[in-house]
């Protein structure tokens, strides 16, 4: 599965008011250039911090579920706030990455994902459910099951690196994604 | 209670003289009710202040970019959030507020201890002790020195950074401020 696949088939399962935090590179991108939402944070710097900006959100907003779309790269980069997800348990997060095994916006260089199992480790952390997938067709039915079930939960999507470089980058200012961000999730 | 009332308890915490347990009230009723960080010795009596309050919640972080990601978080839910670090924090948490909060308009509460002093200290902090007004300076992010006596002066310079120009604001904290608990 091709990582906009991927995108495809989770962004319809995603209700409007919803929160989303992206990671930054591809993405950001992607997920913009498929479907810009007014609830979506776009993090175009601070690689690693959207599950630690997620899980501020979702300590803060009980009331609505709070998705992280992260990267393996991002999440390598942040192990350590896995334990801090799992220690504060927010009920309401569900933690996605879309593991391409490299570093995609920076031209395909290989991560770890490829060697470890990123899914053992949200589990080990104290995810209460993780799901492994690697077919597109599973996503919808695994991403429902994790919403439904009290968190913080791992949905760990494997697809193969082949971003398009042409796709744009996020078009609103840092300014604008802060403003809007928190007009939509009130 | 009505906003007058409530500057008047503050303002009598700010004269009474300044300890963690005042401080800490003070900043519960400037609205700062969400906390987080990475423990210094210099700020330990205010983290165990702050663990004992009913009404505001302190989360260990396990790094200070990682904090500065949480307090990102609690603010875009409209929760002004407050992070407490020691210097050698800043140099872990620099990438993130240039590359998000001074740029996105977030801001952050920082209480940041000042370890190095003079060059009186352990060797790992006596770089950074140096260094941290001068980097802060040429991130062209504000700061004031804490003091028993400016608090009041102090918390109004940052109350006007955060809400008027929504940046982060640094208030540092040296040796002897604060009580220790070990």
């Amino acid at each position: 599965m091709k990582g906009t696949e991927a995108f495809q088939e989770l962004l319809p399962l995603i209700k409007d008011d919803e929160p989303v935090v992206h990671a930054n590179g591809f993405i950001c991108r992607e997920s913009f250039a498929l479907k810009d939402r007014e609830a979506n944070f776009y993090m175009i710097g601070s690689m690693g911090l959207a599950s630690s900006i997620g899980l501020g959100v979702s300590i803060c907003k009980p009331e609505k579920k709070v998705i992280i779309i992260d990267g393996d790269g991002n999440l390598l980069m942040a192990l350590g706030t896995l334990a801090m997800i799992a220690a504060e348990a927010p009920k309401n997060l569900i933690h996605v990455v879309i593991d391409n095994e490299v570093y995609e916006s920076t031209g395909s260089q290989r991560s770890l994902s490829s060697r470890v199992q990123l899914e053992a480790i949200a589990k080990s952390s104290g995810y209460k459910n993780t799901i492994r997938v690697e077919k597109k067709d599973e996503i919808k039915v695994a991403f429902l099951k994790l919403k439904e079930l009290p968190g913080p939960n791992f949905l760990l999507i494997k697809v193969k690196p082949c971003f398009e470089p042409s796709t744009g980058r996020v078009t609103h200012t840092p300014e604008e994604i802060t403003k809007r961000f928190m007009q939509a999730i009130g | 209670m009505v906003a007058s009332e409530i500057s008047k308890i503050g303002k009598s915490f700010y004269m009474l003289s300044l300890t963690s347990q005042s401080f800490i009230k003070c900043l519960i009723h400037e609205g700062y009710k969400f906390f987080t960080g990475v423990p210094c010795s210099l700020l330990s009596g205010l983290i165990y202040e702050l663990e004992g309050q009913k009404e505001a919640r302190y989360i260990p972080a396990v790094r200070e970019d990682a904090a500065v990601g949480l307090c990102t978080g609690a603010y875009l839910t409209g929760t002004m959030p407050v992070l407490l670090m020691q210097n050698s924090g800043l140099g872990y948490s620099l990438n993130a507020f240039t590359s998000l909060n001074l740029i996105y308009n977030i801001p952050i509460l920082v209480i940041m201890s000042w370890r190095g002093k003079d060059g009186k200290d352990a060797p790992e902090h006596i770089i950074m002790g140096d260094i941290d007004k001068k980097l802060l300076q040429t991130a062209r992010m504000e700061y004031s020195m804490l003091n028993k006596e400016n608090c009041e002066e102090v918390l109004k310079k940052a109350k006007k950074k955060i809400y008027e120009e929504r940046l982060p604001y640094i208030l540092i904290v040296e040796k002897g401020l604060f009580d220790e608990r070990h």
